[in-house]
C-alpha cells in the first residue's frame, strides 16, 4: 500500500491517538499524521499541503464534522480527499447526512482496528 | 421491540436497564480490552473522586454520568493509550469523558427508533469527591455498577422528561 498522509480530526486528543494508532493497526502506512480538534482547525490545517485521508468525528465544538465535510468540498486542497467519520452517532440518519454531505464511510465508536480496516482501505483502494 | 416513545410514554425504563449494562461493557471491552464483571454488592459506595457526563437533547434528554476512582481513571487511561497508568495525568480527563461519551452513544444506539432524535453534548469532567450532584431530571433514572479492574465503577442514566 502507498504512503499515506492523514488528517485526524476529533476533540479528543486521547481519540486522535487511538484513530492513529488503529489506522498503523490496520497495516496503512502512515508517513505523515497531522490532527485537529475541529472542523475550523482542520480546514485551516488543509490549506498549506494537501492529505491523502481524513478520519473525522461529528460532535466537536466550533465547527462540527458534517459542517467540515460541506465545507471541505471548496478547498482546493481537499478535492476528492476521502472522508471517514468515526463517531458515536450511529443513526441510520446520521449516516445518510454525513454521506450526502460527501463523506465516503462511516465507523461507529467504539470500534475496532479491522473496523477501522474493512471500512478505510476500500475507500483508499478506491481513491487511488 | 418498543419505539423509545412508546418506552418513554409507558415508564417501561426498566427495559433499558440491560441495554445501558451491554453498552457499558461493550465500551470497556473494545476500546479498553477488559471486560467488565457484575458487581457483587450494590449497596457499594462507588467512589466519585472522578466524574464524566454526556448530556443528552431531544427525544430523549437527560445525562448520562460515569463515576469512579483516581487510580480507575488513571487505569482506563492506561488501557486506551496503552501507557503507564503513572504517565496518564496529562489525558485523564479527556479519557474518561470519551468513555462516557461512547457508552451514552452506545446506548442511544441500542434504543430502536431513537435515531438522530437524541443528539450528545461534548463530555465533561468533574475531579473530586465533594460535591452534590443536583440533577433536573424528573422522570427517574437508571443505574448500573459494574466492577473495572475489581473496583467499582457506577454509570448512570438521569431521565428528564
Amino acid at each position: 500500500m502507498d504512503k499515506v498522509r492523514a488528517l485526524i480530526v476529533d476533540d479528543s486528543s486521547v481519540m486522535r491517538k487511538i484513530v492513529e494508532r488503529s489506522l498503523r493497526q490496520a497495516g496503512i502506512d502512515l508517513v505523515e499524521v497531522r490532527e485537529a480538534s475541529n472542523g475550523a482547525e482542520a480546514l485551516g490545517a488543509l490549506k498549506d499541503s494537501p492529505v491523502d485521508l481524513i478520519l473525522c468525528d461529528i460532535n466537536m465544538p466550533v465547527m462540527d464534522g458534517l459542517e467540515f465535510v460541506r465545507q471541505l468540498q471548496g478547498v482546493e486542497n481537499a478535492k476528492g480527499v476521502p472522508v471517514v467519520m468515526i463517531t458515536t452517532e450511529g443513526s441510520e440518519s446520521h449516516v445518510v447526512q454525513a454521506l450526502s454531505c460527501g463523506a465516503r464511510g462511516y465507523i461507529r465508536k467504539p470500534f475496532t482496528a479491522e473496523q477501522v480496516k474493512e471500512h478505510v482501505i476500500p475507500v483508499l483502494d478506491n481513491h487511488k | 421491540m418498543k419505539s423509545p416513545n412508546e418506552l418513554v410514554a409507558h415508564s417501561d425504563r426498566e427495559a433499558w436497564l440491560p441495554l445501558l449494562e451491554l453498552a457499558s461493557r461493550e465500551v470497556f471491552e473494545i476500546m479498553l480490552g477488559c471486560k467488565l464483571e457484575t458487581a457483587a454488592a450494590v449497596d457499594e459506595a462507588v467512589p466519585s473522586e472522578f466524574t464524566a457526563m454526556v448530556g443528552l437533547a431531544g427525544q430523549l434528554c437527560g445525562v448520562l454520568t460515569m463515576r469512579c476512582s483516581a487510580q480507575s481513571a488513571a487505569l482506563m487511561t492506561s488501557r486506551m493509550l496503552g501507557i503507564d497508568p503513572k504517565q496518564t495525568d496529562d489525558h485523564v480527563w479527556d479519557a474518561i469523558g470519551e468513555v462516557c461519551n461512547m457508552i451514552a452513544g452506545n446506548f442511544k444506539n441500542k434504543l430502536s427508533g431513537m435515531g438522530s432524535g437524541c443528539m450528545l453534548s461534548v463530555p465533561t469532567v468533574i475531579t473530586g469527591g465533594d460535591y452534590t450532584f443536583h440533577s433536573l431530571a424528573d422522570d427517574g433514572s437508571l443505574e448500573v455498577r459494574l466492577l473495572f479492574e475489581g473496583a467499582p465503577i457506577q454509570v448512570a442514566l438521569e431521565i428528564h422528561s
